[in-house]
């Protein structure tokens, strides 16, 4: 394939330049200018899709290190450029970005208040999301960081519920806190590549060659801590996760489904790729920690979730718990766990993407979360239930469907290496499975409370929401494969850093 | 008959003063032979000197003569051009923004214009004074002429206030310049700035304590133009009682032009003694962020809350500043370029929000504002955004500017305490953020824009991305080329 095609770069802009047309557009056709911006912002998020597709057939699978790599200057005074490529850790976070914000999209179809200002705000937010993921130059990878941050507090802010306020300005505190530690860091790592290499830079692959022995160890543990700060906030780990169940109570459902489905990612996807990737022995250090800090956010996380009564705060706490797996996985130190960390992303992306779907879809019909005040759904709406349970399947792990290959592979990773950490979060997948389907059971069987009146099934637009998640479910469930090739080079390379005995092989970035 | 030769004056490198006086000049005689009402003509009238003073600038910008003229006292560089344009540019956006607040405030008269071109041309002399005696004059002449448009709402209290406060303070600081001129001169027998340089630098030629006396001096009369802690006391009640568009005036132009003479003074005067001078620098850099962060959160008042960011951003723009290499001195003249865009423009809408006076510039009146006015709204956030360092705006750019620079010359504890501060800071923005766009609206009523005072908002704002995205734009071709060597 030609790798002159800008691939990632039009990825990236098309969400942007889209919603820059709307925007004359909307101009233009004052009366439709709701229905333009909803059927354009879903015509856009639709090409960034197809694109990304595209863009999957130029990927060679099999060839570890970036692949479609584009490089230009941009400011030359800070030797500060424009670097995009992607591996196989990146690779399917931009296509489960790309593949979620349509169906966001069509799921905020109902917004009504300022719809033009919302869509912008999503669009904006595709762009960022998906330059986080492909950015290879510290800094661009901040600006990208830093730019998912404003649109999603609008949107957590702006078209929440009641406490939506409070929601928004804690999620924005607890990440700039995070971020303003990884911009210091960022501005050493500068400094250290003018020192050894003898000019600053911000490129990944150059600044993964640092030598961080000697006299600078202790300097790297404190870099590692300022990364894994601000990513541990995005992912979040216990005890950093606070924010997380306000911003997804009081999000609007798409807001959920992309801070659940892709924005958490960010988190965890930082911790590889530059975590792992730039501080090597920092990472073996602050091994065990990551993983016991990952441990106690799976059961924590599991536990809490049982006894939530809103059921969208129960799926936020099972996120907690779901991350916890993705982080232990991608500390394992084994292939396994790696690629079961990367793909159980995917996955996690997918299914707790559509329970928050499913969930604001009940709550559209029946207007409470309260599992108290629910029941009985599945005699009047079967379809909806359906799905429900397949998802709840999903996330819980049953083999055939996704999560259990991710799970699978995280558990055994981490097992060969650290068998007690395996047992302890294998308490995690028993516990998800009673509170998913203790939940499920609550909604959906025993009898209709008074007060619900007659619900209707799900809506053709609603059809058209979910059957590509669930497919995609099974897909992954029935056949990883072409996703585990993908993956699995580029895992190997990152597991190899935080491997029991190091091997003594740097692993240095790509290209 | 012996034959007189004049001597050797070229006027070309103070013609952008000229300009602007002239056009001073020309606005106070229109106004004395046909008054009042007819505002326009002063605008056009004044918009056309500020034109011609930035064209004289650029034909400035290939100068192949010497780099002094005037017998020494006024440089000709980049340096100077760089900072002309830019006093140039806040000051055409600020006579945008007057022409309809005066309307509206009934308070349109002839003498604002003349005041705000001799005080631009105070400024633009300001950046390009290469002698002591050259910078007092024109930290005098842009002084003189802000003491009256602070107080120029004379039917309101807290504008008469605001003039005699700053008056008061400002002569004050001013006689600590004087003396620190003084001190100068005793210690190297000049008020050369480059002269000043040599003197100290060759060694036993001065006392070095005196010489240090009098930087400290000198730091304390900029400190007060800038608005630095610990001077920094008249800055909130100031820009509080002056009229909105005076404010965003005083808080773009002076800050830069104050910059662009302490840059020089510090790079090119005191360069042999600045090692002494650092850990001064330090404390004031560091107190500046901390305590104009730190205060703009209990502000209730959009002006005062902007107000102390301004003083916040005097403390980043010293860490450039600090850094004392050429990074940074590139970074801080960004950081003024990009800090003049996006204190205009927030100060822009505040003067349009704040319709009829000054009734409305409480916090509570930009609860809603999206309803009332998305456009403006909009751009306030752009604005508080870029104030706060967010990407990708200028005020991420120049941040990162001159963080960098000060990494590289080894000052790790003000970067971390930068950052901070920066943390500390995007908290009030985001709390006016989220009162425009997260709160329902006290008064009902759309807020319309009109048109003139938008176009200068829109030149603002696009500064304000476009000095974000492409920061090259600003930095190759022009902020490097123009730096002043010690």
């Amino acid at each position: 394939m030609p790798t002159t095609f800008s691939w990632l770069t039009v990825i990236v802009f098309v969400p942007l330049a889209g919603a820059v047309v709307l925007f004359v557009a909307g101009l233009l056709s004052r009366r439709a200018r709701d229905s333009v911006w909803r059927w354009g912002a879903l015509t856009v998020s639709a090409a960034a899709f197809v694109i990304s597709l595209a863009m999957l057939t130029a990927f060679e699978t099999g060839r570890p290190g970036f692949q479609l790599v584009e490089r230009a200057s941009w400011v030359g005074l800070l030797n500060f450029r424009y670097t995009v490529g992607v591996d196989g850790i990146s690779l399917f976070l931009v296509l489960l970005t790309t593949f979620l914000m349509p169906l966001a999209i069509l799921a905020s179809w109902k917004v009504e208040r300022q719809v033009p200002a919302y869509m912008a705000s999503m669009l904006v937010l595709e762009t960022a999301m998906l330059g986080a993921f492909v950015a290879l130059d510290l800094l661009l990878f901040f600006v990208f960081f830093e730019g998912l941050l404003f649109p999603m507090y609008l949107i957590i802010g702006a078209w929440g519920g009641e406490r939506r306020v409070y929601a928004a300005v804690k999620f924005f505190l607890f990440t700039m806190a995070g971020s303003a530690l990884l911009f210091v860091a960022i501005l050493f790592l500068y400094f250290q590549a003018a020192a050894q290499l003898g000019f600053g830079t911000f490129d990944l692959v150059q600044l993964a060659q640092l030598d961080w022995s000697g006299e600078f160890e202790v300097t790297a543990r404190w870099l590692f801590l300022a990364f894994f700060l601000a990513f541990a906030v995005k992912v979040p780990l216990f005890p950093l996760h606070t924010w997380l169940p306000d911003a997804h109570v009081e999000a609007p459902t798409a807001g959920s489904v992309i801070l659940a489905g892709i924005l958490l990612k960010v988190g965890a996807y930082g911790l590889i790729r530059f975590n792992l990737a730039l501080f090597p022995e920092a990472s073996l250090y602050f091994r065990t920690f990551v993983m016991v800090l990952a441990v106690i956010g799976i059961v924590y996380g599991a536990a809490v979730a049982l006894i939530q009564v809103d059921v969208k705060r129960l799926v936020a706490y099972s996120s907690v718990s779901h991350l916890g797996f993705v982080v232990l996985g991608t500390f394992a130190g084994t292939v396994q766990g790696m690629s079961g960390g990367v793909l159980q992303m995917v996955n996690h992306g997918l299914s707790t993407g559509a329970l928050f779907l499913l969930v604001g879809m009940l709550y559209e019909r029946t207007h409470t979360r309260d599992l108290r005040r629910l029941g009985g759904l599945g005699r009047q709406t079967p379809v909806l239930a359906g799905f429900f349970l397949v998802v709840a399947l999903s996330s819980l792990a049953l083999p055939g469907l996704n999560g259990f290959v991710g799970e699978f592979l995280i558990l055994a990773g981490t097992f060969v290496t650290n068998a007690g950490f395996a047992a302890v979060a294998a308490v995690g997948v028993i516990l998800s499975a009673i509170y998913l389907l203790w939940a499920y059971q609550r909604m959906m069987h025993g009898s209709l409370p008074e007060e619900q009146a007659q619900h209707p099934d799900l809506s053709i637009r609603e059809y058209v929401i979910l059957v590509p998640v669930v497919v995609a479910i099974v897909w992954i469930g029935l056949f990883p494969k072409p996703f585990l090739d993908r993956i699995e080079p580029d895992a190997e390379r990152h597991a190899r850093i935080v491997e029991m005995e190091p091997a003594g092989v740097r692993a240095a970035g790509g290209e | 008959m012996v034959p007189v030769s004049p001597p050797d004056i070229d006027l070309l490198p103070i013609a952008p003063e000229m300009a602007l006086a002239g056009a001073a000049i020309l606005v106070l005689l229109l106004d004395a032979w046909r008054p009042a009402r007819n505002q326009r003509l002063a605008v056009g009238l004044t918009l056309v000197g500020l034109i011609g003073a930035a064209a004289a600038s650029v034909a400035l910008w290939r100068w192949t003569g010497p780099s002094t003229v005037l017998g020494g006292m006024v440089a000709v560089d980049g340096f100077s051009v760089f900072f002309r344009l830019l006093i140039a540019g806040s000051a055409a956006i600020a006579v945008l923004f007057s022409a309809t607040y005066l309307k509206r405030t009934g308070e349109a008269r002839g003498e604002y214009y003349a005041l705000l071109l001799f005080a631009a041309s105070g400024m633009s002399l300001l950046s390009a004074a290469a002698d002591l005696i050259v910078v007092f004059l024109s930290l005098e002449v842009l002084s003189l002429s802000l003491y009256v448009m602070a107080g120029f709402s004379r039917r309101r209290l807290a504008s008469q206030e605001a003039g005699m406060k700053y008056f008061l303070l400002g002569a004050f600081s001013s006689a600590f310049f004087l003396y620190g001129i003084a001190l100068a001169y005793g210690a190297t027998g000049t008020t050369n700035i480059r002269e000043i340089a040599s003197a100290l630098g060759g060694g036993g030629g001065g006392s070095t304590a005196l010489a240090l006396a009098g930087a400290a001096l000198l730091a304390v009369g900029f400190g007060f133009k800038v608005a630095a802690v610990p001077f920094h006391m008249w800055t909130p009640d100031v820009y509080q009682g002056a009229p909105t568009p005076v404010t965003a005036f005083m808080a773009a132009g002076t800050k830069v032009a104050g910059f662009a003479a302490l840059l020089r003074v510090t790079i090119t005067g005191l360069q042999p003694v600045v090692q002494d001078l650092t850990p001064a620098l330090w404390a004031v850099s560091a107190l500046t962020m901390i305590v104009g962060s730190v205060l703009a959160i209990a502000q209730t008042d959009v002006k005062r809350m902007l107000a102390y960011s301004s003083i916040a951003h005097a403390g980043f723009v010293l860490v450039g500043v600090v850094a004392y290499n050429a990074l940074g001195e590139a970074g801080a003249m960004f950081y003024l370029a990009a800090y003049a865009a996006m204190i205009l423009g927030a100060f822009g809408v505040v003067a349009l929000v704040s319709r009829r006076g000054e009734e409305h510039t409480s916090l509570v009146s930009y609860e809603g504002l999206y309803r009332r006015s998305p456009v403006l709204a909009a751009l306030l956030a752009l604005f508080l955004l870029s104030l706060a360092g967010i990407p990708p705006t200028a005020g991420f750019v120049a941040k990162v500017l001159v963080f960098q620079a000060a990494v590289v010359s080894g000052h790790w504890a003000l970067v971390v305490v930068a950052v901070l501060a920066s943390v500390v800071a995007a908290f009030f923005y985001i709390r006016v953020i989220v009162i425009m766009y997260m709160q329902e609206p006290e008064e009902a009523g759309e807020i319309r824009a009109p048109g003139v005072p938008s176009a200068g908002l829109a030149v603002a704002a696009a500064a304000t991305l476009l000095l974000g995205v492409f920061p090259s734009l600003l930095l190759d071709p022009w902020i490097g080329r123009a730096l002043i060597a010690p």
